[in-house]
Formats: C-alpha cells, structure tokens, sequence
C-alpha cells in the first residue's frame, strides 16, 4: 500500500524518539534518578510505530509492562513520562504508577500494565465501549510471546471472536519472556496459528520492518473497523537488552542476538528511506535534532519538577465524585 | 408496604437502571435468557435482548476484564460471577485491575464496575458451590463490598451500586432470593457504608450481615423473651465500614457479638473486633465474641452443613457468654 512521505517521517521520528528516550532511561537509571522497574523496548520501535500510525486519538490500546513504546507511538507527552519515571508529582500517575503503570486516557492508552497478559481481557472491555459508541473506533491490544500462554489469551480471543469485537491481538514475539525461550514454551513455532483456533485470520510478518508492520495492522482496523471482528497479528522482533534494566541477560545466544541487532529497524528505515529517495540525508539529520531537543527538554521538565508529597499516600483509592 | 422477594427487588433495581442509564449493559455465565444462574434477570431479557444482557462463555477472566474495560472507557458494566467460589480465577483482573487502576494511575482513570456474585451455605451445594469470601474482598482497598440482607436494601443498595464510579462487589446469598419482605416501589437507593439497625436494644450488640442478620433477629427475639434485650445492626455494605454506628452501640451496651457464616479465621468478624477494641475498649464489659463457620469446607451432608452454618441456639449461647 501506498505510505505518503509525511507518515512515513512520521513513522521514522516515532520510532527515533522511542530509542533516544529508553536510551535516557539506561543512562537515568545508571545514576538513580530512576528507579524501580525498567522494561525497554529498544529494537522493537518498529511495531508500536506501525500499529499506532494506523490508530486514531480516539482509538484504544492496552499496552504491557514494556509500555514506553506504546506510549510514545500513542501520543504519549515525553514530559509527563519522563516525570513519572523522575517519581514527580507532575508525571502522568502523580508519581503513583511508575513505569509499568502510564495511563493517558484522553488519548486512548488504558495504560501498561504490570500484569503479563492482562490487557489481553481488558482490551474487549474498550471494544465492547467502541461497539456501543458505533463511530468505528477500534482497540489495540499489546502482548508478547510469554503473554501467548496465559489464560486471559484464550478467553480473551475467544470472547473477541463470537462478539466479533473491533479489537486486534499484536502479538510481538521477541522469542523470550525473561530467560525462557518461546520455541521451548509452546509447541508450535508461530503464534499465529493459534488464531485458527478462535475462527480468526492470523498474520505473521517481520515486526522490524516499519512498513510490513504498517500495513498488516491496515487490513486488521479495515475488518475490525467494518464489524468484521478481530485479528490476530504476530510480529518478530527481538529486544535489545535484557528483560529488565539490571537482567545480566546471560539467557539468549550472543549470535541470535548479533543477528537481530544488526538488522533493527531504525537503521533500515532510514536507508530506506534514503535509497527510495523519500527522504535526503538532511531531512533525516533535522528529524534527529528535534528529537534530541524534545528529549532534552523532557528531562529537564521532570528533573526541575516537584516531588511528591506525603498525602498523595492516600488520594485515589476510591472515587469520591 | 408490598412485600416481594429479594430476587424480584433486585431485578428490580436492575431494570429500572436498564432503562435510566443506557451506558449500562449485563454480561455473565447464562445471564440473558436464564437470567443468570438464579434466574434473576430471566423476565428482563425480553425488554433489553442481547445487546444489553450479554451471554459470556465460562470465562471468569475474560468476564471480569470485559467489566473493566468497558468501565473504564465510560461504560457503566454490571458482571456477573454466579458463583463466589469462582472468583479465585478472576482474582488478578478484581484485585489487581479493578481495585488499582485508579490509584496507579494518579487518579486519571475510573471503574465504575459492579461485579455480581453470590455467597451461601445451605443449598447442600457443598464446598466450591457455597462459600463466603468477602474477607478476600475486603482486604483489597480500592473494592467497595456490599452484602444486602432484605429485599428493600437489596434494591436500594443495588441503586446506589451501580451509580457510584467505583469497582464494587455485590454479594447475593443465595438462601434469601426466595424471601418475601418490604420493599419500596420506584427509585428508591440506600446509601452505601451505612448500617442499619435492625433492632435497638441495650444489653448486647449483635452485629451481623447478610443471610445472618435475620439469624440474628431471631435469635435476638428469643432472648428478648429472657429479658437480654440486644441491638441488632445489620451493616449493609463492608467496605466502607459504618465505624460510628457500631461504635455508638457498643458505648451503649458495652457487650459484642459478631455473627458471619464466613469460616472463623481472618473472617471480617475478626476486623470488627479489632476495631471495637481498638477505638470502644473502655466501653466493653466482656470480651468480643464471634459466631462464625468453623474453619473448614462446607461439607456436602445435610447434617453437617447444618452445623456448619451458624444458628440461633449458637448466637444466644455467645450472648449469654458475656452477659
């Protein structure tokens, strides 16, 4: 399908300030200034991208503990992230959630989720909300490889599929959880073909490669979006680093892993781009600039904003509207 | 008044929900054209059809999940778990979804979620088919716990459920659906964490909820006979507790009894007691006492899941204990 040259720089700053901001994390992490739990997605920029760049605002996601991508690619404010990864009052939770737990509800992200799988049930919920609410709207619900095994998967796309909710299933396969491998955890090689069981159409396809993301994700919103119902989509990626900032990843082979690494998706998007002649060298070069810049002022924001106070302890257990 | 049963009061409130708010929506195990396994909604399904009441397959999770989705994208979900037993496969979306979503998310979300179960010995349903876990429940802060004993506050606590913007376990037992009592026609909403005292009196304080305030009421009758005259309080809704009601009374009798058909242990009798002799200890003149399953699984004989469930002869030999 035909991506004009507007989504696709779109796609590639997406992608860029996805990878510029977990590689503040690391460094942010090193020192302190965040802490906690840090799951990054670096290396699968390109499907959070190319899922995203096909959802509206007023479209829903769920998103994982490995969430900082979806996040970014949803419209997620750099700021407000980076405050809540800072523990500041500004930060999207108040400093109440932390990393696995970002929520921007008026831009459709029902929040990571510390849960593996969880989102899985919660996804038809959103659904079931765009079903009624009948202007099209759809959800997309992230889950990995582990996720796959969990029981809210089955009920999940079973209950999708005779409801024919607007939802579609990204699945993206990085091949391990934390050190097991998914080729030892299932008996079958593509995840995909679990949709068969739920009557549902099952894609497998190159989750680092921006455009085959793009695309895929296409034609599961047009039958999601037509009351066709869901979609399972399988995406192949692999992280960069470990499962958790301080894993010692000593689990996956180094030349799987140097393998994967040297066919990322930024760096073949941008060739791409610049051998198709969508985009000159310069106009790549400004896309990373206004990312440093962004980035930049994200930190700063969070750094100099304040902390929490005491009775935040107790506010928002309970509704008191 | 009219009398009608606690099955019909509820499907009551439901119905008359149904038809204010057309963001609510059911959805449970047989929920549409049985009504649900105690067949509460079954006259319903006719007016709101499968749209509005929806048939889920055995799906605890995903039911569960369905309730929070939907909630917290501006729905206003009532699910059904038939029975209380099955909410230990349900327990991450209740505990860890529902009850946190809004605290995790500084506030910026909310689930507006009533979630439908039903507790209750005594239909010789035995051990997975009848327990009383609402101590589960109450111990995860973000939940409301409601547990109607009469048709009237069956409604009425129903009502003020399903308008309040928090997730919320309603707990039905299972013994009274077929119990005739009062019950008010037309809007009609009891405030939740409010007690209700059943029955004033000033030697001892019964305290109790659910099927076993009418126990209680009558094993309160019986002692009146002997001249122990006991305050009956039922409590209505768990979390949020009415601390002052139960306070008050027992700064007036100076004696408590707790009477739950929830096993002994870590029972919410024991988080009465705690909170009694914390902030009334001046005021008691005898210890605490609780009546209570014993700490076992509900067996399947009838005689034995007779003395399983707390009885009346078991209340006025715990309130003669202290007098």
């Amino acid at each position: 399908m035909q991506i004009n040259k507007e989504k696709m720089l779109e796609m590639y700053k997406t992608m860029l300030t996805i990878r510029k901001f977990e590689e503040s994390v690391i460094k942010l992490y090193a020192s302190g200034s965040i802490t906690g739990a840090a799951h990054l997605y670096i290396g699968e920029e390109a499907i959070a991208t190319g899922v995203c760049a096909n959802l509206n605002p007023d479209d829903y996601i769920t998103s994982t503990h490995r969430g900082h991508g979806h996040l970014i690619a949803k419209g997620g404010r750099l700021d407000l992230m980076m405050a809540e990864l800072f523990q500041k009052k500004t930060g999207y939770c108040k400093g109440k959630g932390g990393s696995m737990h970002i929520c921007d509800m008026s831009l459709g992200i029902i929040g990571s989720n510390g849960i593996v799988g969880a989102g899985l049930v919660i996804a038809n919920g959103a659904a079931q909300t765009c079903k009624v609410n009948n202007k099209g709207q759809v959800c997309a619900c992230f889950f990995g490889d582990g996720a796959a095994n969990r029981g809210t998967f089955h009920e999940g796309l079973n209950m999708a599929s005779i409801w024919k909710l607007p939802v579609i299933f990204v699945c993206e396969n990085n091949y391990y959880g934390i050190s097991g491998c998914q080729r030892e955890m299932m008996n079958i090689c593509d995840i995909s073909e679990r949709a068969k069981s739920y009557g549902i159409p099952g894609i497998t396809a190159d989750g680092n490669d921006v455009l085959a993301v793009y695309n895929a994700t296409s034609e599961a919103l047009a039958r999601a979006r037509n009351g066709n119902g869901p979609t399972l989509l399988e995406f192949r990626t692999w992280r960069h680093r470990g499962h958790w900032e301080g894993d010692p990843d000593e689990w996956r082979e180094k030349e799987e892993h140097d393998m994967w690494v040297k066919k990322e998706p930024i760096a073949a998007f941008s060739n791409y781009l610049i051998e198709n002649n969508v985009a000159a060298k310069e106009e790549i070069s400004k896309i990373e600039d206004e990312v440093k810049s962004e980035l930049a002022d994200a930190i700063s924001y969070a750094k100099e904003s304040p902390d929490v106070t005491p009775e935040q302890l107790y506010e928002d257990v309970y509704f008191n509207g | 008044m009219r009398q009608i049963t606690y099955r019909d009061a509820i499907r009551e409130a439901i119905e008359f929900e149904m038809r204010r708010d057309p963001r609510m929506f059911l959805a449970g195990e047989d929920a549409g054209r049985m009504g649900g396994a105690n067949f509460v909604t079954k006259p319903s399904f006719a007016e709101f059809g499968t749209d509005r009441i929806k048939d889920t397959p055995i799906s605890e999770t995903a039911i569960i999940g369905l309730g929070v989705g939907a909630a917290v994208t501006g729905l206003r979900p009532v699910v059904e778990i038939t029975f209380m037993d099955f909410m230990g496969v349900c327990m991450d979306e209740v505990a860890n979804q529902a009850a946190k979503m809004r605290y995790m998310f500084g506030g910026k979300a909310k689930i507006p979620l009533v979630i439908r179960t039903v507790n209750g010995a005594g239909n010789r349903t035995a051990a997975q088919h009848s327990q009383s876990l609402e101590a589960w429940l109450t111990h995860i802060p973000g939940l409301k716990v409601v547990m109607p004993s009469t048709p009237a506050n069956a409604k009425g606590l129903f009502l003020s459920s399903v308008r309040d913007d928090n997730p919320i376990i309603f707990v039905e037992n299972r013994m009274l659906y077929s119990k005739k009592g009062d019950c008010p026609e037309g809007e009609y909403l009891v405030p939740l964490g409010k007690a209700n005292i059943m029955k004033e009196g000033s030697d001892a304080t019964i305290i109790s909820w659910s099927r076993m305030v009418h126990t209680s009421l009558a094993a309160a009758n019986l002692l009146a006979k002997e001249g122990i005259n006991c305050e009956v309080i039922d409590l209505q809704t768990l979390v949020p507790l009415d601390k002052e009601t139960i306070l008050a009374s027992i700064k007036k009798t100076g004696k408590a009894v707790i009477v739950h058909e929830a096993v002994k242990t870590s029972g919410f009798g024991a988080e009465v007691a705690a909170i009694i002799a914390d902030e009334a200890f001046s005021f008691l003149k005898s210890p605490i006492k609780r009546v209570t399953a014993p700490d076992t699984p509900i067996p399947y004989a009838s005689k034995l899941e007779d003395e399983f469930i707390p009885n009346e002869a078991k209340i006025i030999s715990a309130v003669k204990s202290i007098m």
